[in-house]
C-alpha cells in the first residue's frame, strides 16, 4: 500500500479507540460530581457549626486539601485519578494531589531543590497566570471604579 | 432551596465541570498542568464578568470546589481589595483570596512529604 504520512496519520486516527471517551467521560462526571458532593456537604458542616458562608469556604477548601494530601500519601488518589481522569484532576483536591504528589517523588533528590522546588511544576504555573489575570483584572476594576 | 437538590445541582455541575476538562484531556491532549491553567484562568474572567457567582448560586461546592471556583475567588479578592486600597488592591486581593488554598497545599504537601514514602520507581530501586 502507497500512501503518505498525512493519509495514514488519519486511517490510523479512524481505526485507533478514541481512548474510549464513552467511558472516561461518565467516569470524570460521576468521580468529580462526587467530589463536588463532598465539598458540599462539608460545607454545610461548617455553616451549621456557625461559620460565615465565606470562612465555611475557606475551612472547606483547607479540609479538602487535607484530605487529598493524605490520600495521596497513602497512594489512593492517584489509584482512584487512574480511572476518573479529569474527575479528580479539576477539583481543588487535584491541585493539592499536583503538590504533594511531585513533593513526594522528588523527596529522594533533596529537600531544596527536590521537594521544595518540585513541588510548584503544576502549582507555580497556575499560580503565575491565576495571579497575573487577577492583577490584569484588578487594573481594569480600578479603571472602571474611576467613572 | 431543598436541601436534596442543593446536592443535585453540585453533583451536576461539578460533573460537568470535570466531564469538560475530560472532554479535553482526550481530543485535545491537554496536560494536566495546561488544564488547571486554564480553568484556574477562566474562572477569573468569568469572575470578572460576574458570570460566576450565579452559578456558585445554584451549585454551591459543584462550583467552589472545581479550579474555576479558585479563579472566581482570586476575582472576588482582587475586587475587594481595590474598593478598600485602591488600585494596590490589584495586587493584593489575588494573593489574600488564594493564602488557604496555596498554604494549605504546599503546608500538607511538605507534611506529607515527610511522613510517606516516595512510591515512585526511583526510590524503590
Amino acid at each position: 500500500m502507497n500512501i503518505s504520512n498525512q493519509e495514514y496519520g488519519e486511517l490510523a486516527k479512524r481505526h485507533s479507540p478514541p481512548s474510549a471517551m464513552y467511558k472516561t467521560i461518565p467516569l470524570a462526571f460521576a468521580i468529580g460530581g462526587g467530589i463536588c458532593v463532598i465539598g458540599e456537604a462539608i460545607l454545610n458542616m461548617f455553616q451549621y457549626l456557625g461559620l460565615e458562608p465565606d470562612e465555611a469556604g475557606m475551612w472547606t477548601s483547607m479540609l479538602l486539601i487535607f484530605m487529598s494530601a493524605l490520600l495521596t500519601g497513602l497512594k489512593l488518589y492517584d489509584r482512584i485519578a487512574q480511572h476518573a481522569g479529569a474527575g479528580t484532576l479539576v477539583p481543588i483536591t487535584g491541585f493539592a494531589n499536583s503538590v504533594v504528589s511531585p513533593a513526594l517523588d522528588f523527596k529522594s533528590e533533596g529537600f531544596v531543590l527536590g521537594l521544595g522546588a518540585k513541588m510548584f511544576v503544576i502549582a507555580g504555573p497556575v499560580i503565575v497566570y491565576g495571579i497575573s489575570a487577577s492583577v490584569v483584572y484588578g487594573i481594569i476594576y480600578y479603571i472602571t471604579t474611576l467613572f | 432551596m431543598d436541601i436534596f437538590m442543593e446536592y443535585v445541582w453540585a453533583f451536576l455541575i461539578g460533573g460537568l465541570l470535570c466531564a469538560i476538562g475530560q472532554v479535553l484531556i482526550d481530543l485535545t491532549k491537554l496536560t494536566p498542568a495546561r488544564i488547571l491553567t486554564s480553568y484556574v484562568v477562566a474562572g477569573v474572567v468569568l469572575g470578572a464578568l460576574g458570570l460566576y457567582q450565579p452559578i456558585i448560586d445554584l451549585a454551591g461546592g459543584g462550583a467552589t470546589v472545581p479550579l474555576t471556583g479558585f479563579g472566581n475567588l482570586l476575582a472576588k479578592g482582587v475586587r475587594k481589595a481595590v474598593d478598600m486600597n485602591g488600585l494596590i488592591g490589584a495586587f493584593m486581593g489575588g494573593f489574600t483570596s488564594a493564602a488557604v488554598g496555596i498554604s494549605a497545599a504546599v503546608f500538607f504537601g511538605l507534611i506529607t512529604a515527610l511522613m510517606f514514602k516516595s512510591g515512585s520507581k526511583i526510590n524503590e530501586a
